[in-house]
């Protein structure tokens, strides 16, 4: 809403304020202003001036000079280039050394070799914005209503010392859609006094037109009001009203639209004119649903199909108009007309909200419609849009008003408990403050035994119930002026659950061990990374019924692609180490159409691409590889306290089938972790790049931060190496596995240090090399009694590893 | 005799003075003092002299072995002091070069944001929540007091999957979920951070997914004033004394009545600029208290218990907090941003 403060003054005491004072004092109130602004955006030294004569330009066919009275002695010498310039004209004209929009200073100066001492402006160039310029005004000069003086600064009379206030309004207070709403407003809070106009009830002289209403249903239009107003001359509005409409955001039309608009503008209520010779029954209107399949041209000359959701004016033989949203083509105002049928009406807010959605259009009037104008101020709208097409548009009024008023409008009474008050807003109020808030907001009240009983004005729809009246209050008291306080009550410990601190606890490690975290999109296209495969694929992707793209209209299963694009998006930047990771939901549902809430899954992904570490001196370059992903993973499940890790070889669809491992604890698949196959990454412009998927559930099933502590062993240790050959495709985790087994409880650890293939171990062959360490907890060791264990582990590993002990 | 031992002890002397290095020196020490030495040779003819000059010539010897002991120690000493020297001086190196790097990553900003924000509630006696990103239109609208002819609510904001199921477009949803966990016992202290989703194309400021965190107070008793008490606890520890907070009536349709709070511009410290819209303010939260349909539809009795909520947008805390200008950076996940948060 816009709010020319100029004309608010008219219905409000402004006396001593400025905008920005009732600015402020409206946002700290609720009703939140964005921003201030002055119409004038830097206007000087422009006169209204009356061109005296216009001759063709000697050397150009398109520019005209004209001579241009500006109230000095003598009229000015202009060249114009605008094809609607002509004699007699009163124009806005910028003198030598006037100042326009956009910092254009005007000087003196020759035009195809005739002197121009200034120029004749067009609406544009005087800062006005296209919005509120007819097609006609946009092309060429902009001209004056005659009534104006010569050399009056155009300012004046353009109305360009008002300043507009732009409200930034919430859904509930569509009471501030009118000049009269705010200015109740702007009472209330600022303790002033508000001042209405009203309009008189204009009754028919002579003949009289028969007006008759027929509602259908009268849940869809409570109430319609029509008078008919013949005689009239249809022409420019006045200048300060065409100013006021301008302040407003709205276009001038002519003077019947524009007082419409301006009554809508004043008073909220939408009106309509119908132009009375266009309709088949004269006065006749009947309010009804649209039969399905039924069409009518509106206003902007577009065909629309209604359906029965559809409200339409009627004239008893056709459709004249859809109600509350726009009028039809059929019975447009033209610059013919000489009667209108003006309506005023309450539309059901729901049907006219379904309908404007529907068709699209949405306007200053279904705006106000849909959000339930005031009943109280239908009547005296449509009386005070008579009465001002009887002063500026000759009008004469032919018709009683006419009501067709289905139910009554319901008066409101809702009571407020002061202790209930002081209760909610812990701060105690006394009952003089309490009734002078209600004065302020002309809320008629009676208090009886502590209770409030406040009738609610019409106009304040927003209000229903108790807490509608606290909050009334506390507003207008001053939420600055509420004390702060913190909770009491009985303590609760508050605290993060083990599964939220597991969370934070992976998040940390990840980041210490290099990782950096993304977020990225929970929806995708259905094909990206659809031949990759992920820890959780059964069932099918859920699609969103109206997505704003294909990239964007599935919920993702996987957090895979869209981490493999994010390392492809920093490949192509340059960045030469990708590590990252995610920790987010996927989604999952066996349902081909939804009937219930979906299987949100908590995952964790990460990838590897690029180099090992970033480039440095002292150690070479090295690309991520399996092991160095491994790595940063088993370093994650130590922190978690998760032992036993088995990594079983699987081939997935995807993923490169010699190097991909499914990683199993107790059994349990909890993840996989792999390189995507070279032709998968190929697509994503990637090189060798290593991903992981967790499956965080399983996750939260098997860590165990706990410690047991255990006393480390006073004896010394003895450490044995062993090098082995053994074949080349014997997995090393087996060797480790039967190490352990044979070893007993006085082996400490076993650690590979080393493993080669090459000609002197033999082909088929591989050499592996491991340290072991034995200590008893209770005693020193001797030789003898390592070496028996020891030849145990060796005689063990070539029973089941066949392994050779390597010369 | 004593002219060759005097003779001796000034060869030996020259001889050590002379040493460049400790084996030559050890070399000295067993030629002059070894049990093969010169000066055990020189002593060996001690049988031939008088009873008189044997203690003399005797002790002469003995002064010369000591004197040349202390001279060999000495030039061990100072020979072994410039051996450490030298090799002290090879051994520099060029400490400005750079270490072994051990890359360190990060946590997303915004995750960064909400877990300060959550140690500070947490603190104060919060639990966090969580709730389903796929939400039933009942729990994302209709419970919170957006029945669905409500002007709030436009198929066109939101993404649904069926009529009944979409995704959500608020964590308030969280709020009804939570108190329907609790069963109608007090006290609720929780928050609840989550990724929500509305219907807008993405630009500087506008993004289809994003973040917010919801609180929820419920207990007998809660009023405004702890609603306000809370939040500038809140405020103050997330972005530090020296801003300003206010409070403006709103509108929620869940809230009732209903706030908004600002904080004086980081940018301009409240004189006004292009980030505030020359207010001086920043919009940083929503807030109200719980409105009685809200409590009801959930299981409370709205006449005994009372409460309060309140939500913020993630990313716009992090915009504010680190000036950050284009909400799309945190969806990019340009490591060069993400490098940025390495120390948050």
């Amino acid at each position: 809403m816009l709010v020319s403060y100029e004309w608010l003054n008219e219905y409000v005491d402004l006396e001593g304020l400025t905008p920005e004072d009732v600015a402020h004092a409206l946002t700290q109130s609720g009703v939140a202003v964005d921003v201030i602004y002055t119409r004038d955006t830097g206007i000087r030294n422009v006169v209204v001036g009356k061109v005296l004569s216009t001759e063709p330009h000697p050397q150009a066919d398109r520019l005209k000079v004209c001579l241009v009275d500006v109230g000095k002695d003598e009229p000015l010498n202009i060249v114009c280039g605008a094809a609607n310039v002509a004699e007699g004209q009163l124009v806005p004209v910028a003198l030598e050394g006037a100042s326009l929009p956009g910092g254009v200073t005007i000087k003196r100066t020759k035009l195809r070799g005739v002197e121009s001492q200034g120029m004749i402006c067009s609406a544009k160039e005087l800062g006005f914005p296209d919005k509120v310029l007819s097609k006609h005004q946009r092309e060429g000069i902009m001209v004056l209503p005659d009534e104006v003086e010569i050399g009056t600064d155009v300012r004046t009379v353009l109305g360009m010392h008002d300043q507009v206030l732009e409200l930034d309004l919430t859904p509930n207070r569509s009471d501030c859609l009118s000049m009269i709403g705010v200015a109740y407003e702007v009472a209330a809070v600022l303790d002033r006094e508000v001042r209405l106009p009203e309009p008189e009830a204009l009754e028919p002289t002579g003949d009289e037109i028969r007006v008759d209403i027929m509602v259908e249903s009268e849940e869809d239009c409570p109430l319609y009001a029509a008078q008919v107003v013949d005689n009239l001359k249809v022409g420019p509005s006045p200048q300060w009203m065409q100013n006021r409409l301008i302040s407003a955001g709205i276009r001038p039309v002519n003077n019947i639209v524009d007082i419409t608009n301006y009554v809508m503008i004043e008073c909220g209520q939408p009106l309509h004119a119908f132009d009375l010779d266009k309709l088949s029954n004269g006065g006749r209107i009947v309010v009804r649903r649209a039969r399905n399949g039924e069409t009518i041209e509106t206003l902007d000359g577009v065909t629309r199909a209604c359906d029965e959701e559809t409200l339409l004016i009627t004239d008893g033989s056709k459709p004249i108009g859809i109600a509350g949203v726009m009028g039809g083509a059929n019975s447009e105002v033209s610059e013919k007309t000489t009667r209108v049928l003006l309506e005023a009406a309450f539309f059901s807010p729901p049907i006219i909200r379904r309908t404007s959605r529907k068709l699209g259009l949405r306007s200053e009037a279904s705006n106000r419609f849909e959000k339930a104008v005031d009943p109280e101020r239908i009547i005296p709208a449509l009386q005070r849009a008579v009465e001002l097409l009887t002063l500026y548009a000759g009008g004469r009024v032919v018709s009683r008003v006419t009501t067709e008023r289905v139910g009554d409008i319901d008066e409101l009474t809702v009571s407020l408990r002061h202790e209930r008050l002081t209760h909610v807003l812990g701060v105690k109020l006394k009952e003089k403050q309490v009734l002078d808030i209600f004065r302020r907001l002309r809320f008629p009240v009676e208090v009886k035994d502590g209770v409030y009983h406040v009738q609610v004005p019409t106009r304040r729809p927003d209000i229903a119930i108790e807490v509608d009246l606290i909050e009334e209050v506390a507003r207008l008291y001053g939420y600055d002026n509420i004390p702060p306080t913190l909770p009491w009550g009985q303590q609760s410990p508050g605290g993060l659950t083990r599964e939220q601190l597991l969370v934070r606890v992976i998040r940390n490690t990840l980041r210490t061990l290099g990782m950096h975290e993304v977020i990225t999109y929970s929806l995708t296209s259905p094909e990206l990374g659809s031949e990759i495969a992920s820890i959780n694929q059964a069932g099918q992707p859920i699609r969103v019924a109206m997505p704003m793209s294909e990239e964007r209209s599935v919920l993702r299963t996987s957090l895979l692609p869209h981490l493999i694009e994010t390392a492809s998006y920093n490949l192509k930047r340059q960045q030469e180490r990708v590590a990252i990771f995610e920790i987010g939901k996927t989604f999952h549902t066996h349902e081909k159409k939804l009937t219930d809430l979906p299987e949100e899954r908590w995952e964790l992904a990460g990838l590897l691409a690029g180099k090992s570490v970033p480039t440095n001196w002292r150690q070479p370059s090295s690309s991520s590889d399996f092991y160095a992903s491994k790595g940063v993973l088993e370093a994650l499940f130590t922190r978690l306290g998760i032992h036993n890790v088995e990594y079983r070889a699987v081939q997935p669809v995807g993923f490169h089938p010699g190097r991909t491992a499914e990683i199993v604890v107790d059994g349990r698949v909890i993840g996989i972790l792999g390189q995507l196959h070279p032709q998968v990454a190929q697509q994503y412009d990637l090189g060798p790049t290593m991903v992981c998927q967790l499956d965080l559930e399983a996750i939260f099933a098997v860590a165990q931060t706990d410690v047991h502590f255990e006393p480390p062993s006073r004896h010394p240790a003895v450490t044995r190496d062993l090098a082995l050959v053994v074949d080349q495709d014997l997995l090393v985790g087996k060797v480790e596995k039967e190490i352990k087994k044979a070893a007993g409880e006085w082996l400490e650890s076993v650690t590979l240090f080393d493993v080669f293939t090459g000609e002197q171990i033999g082909e088929g062959k591989k050499s592996v090399a491991y340290s072991l360490v034995y200590r008893a907890k209770d005693r020193t060791l001797t030789d003898e009694e390592v070496n028996r264990v020891h030849q145990a582990v060796i005689d063990h590993l070539a029973a089941t590893c066949g392994a050779q002990l390597r010369q | 005799m004593r002219e060759r031992l005097e003779a001796l002890k000034a060869e030996a002397e020259q001889a050590i003075q002379g040493a460049k290095d400790l084996e030559t020196l050890k070399q000295l020490r067993v030629k002059y003092l070894g049990k093969k030495g010169e000066l055990t040779a020189v002593l060996r003819g001690m049988g031939e002299l008088s009873a008189e000059e044997r203690p003399v010539i005797g002790k002469l010897a003995n002064d010369i072995r000591q004197t040349l002991e202390r001279i060999l120690d000495e030039k061990e000493s100072a020979l072994e002091a410039a051996a450490m020297e030298a090799r002290l001086k090879e051994e520099t190196i060029d400490v400005t070069l750079p270490g072994v790097p051990r890359p360190l990553g990060s946590l997303h900003p915004l995750t960064a944001v909400i877990q300060q924000v959550e140690n500070i509630f947490i603190g104060m006696g919060f639990e966090v929540a969580e709730g389903p990103e796929v939400e039933k239109d009942w729990y994302n609208f209709e419970a919170l007091n957006m029945p669905k002819d409500h002007p709030a609510r436009d198929m066109q904001d939101s993404f649904y999957i069926t009529r009944e199921i979409l995704l959500r477009t608020q964590t308030s949803p969280v709020q009804v979920r939570t108190l329907q966990a609790k069963e109608g016992k007090v006290p609720v202290r929780m928050i609840c951070p989550g990724k929500v989703y509305r219907r807008d194309d993405d630009d500087a400021t506008h993004s289809h997914q994003f973040t917010q965190i919801e609180g929820l107070v419920v207990d007998r008793g809660v009023s405004m004033s702890e609603l306000k008490g809370t939040l500038l606890a809140f405020a103050k520890r997330m972005f530090g004394e020296d801003y300003e907070f206010r409070f403006r009536p709103s509108y929620f349709p869940f809230t009732e009545p209903s706030m908004e709070m600002d904080m004086s511009c980081m940018a301009c410290g409240g004189e006004g600029c292009r980030i505030c819209k020359e207010t001086g303010w920043i919009e940083i939260l929503g807030a109200g208290m719980v409105h009685p349909n809200v409590l009801e539809k959930s299981g409370y009795n709205a006449e005994r218990y009372t409460g309060f909520a309140f939500g913020m947008g993630v990313e716009r805390i992090a915009m504010l907090k680190y000036g950050i200008d284009d909400i799309r950076y945190f969806y990019t996940n340009d490591l060069r941003v993400l490098r940025q948060f390495q120390s948050v």
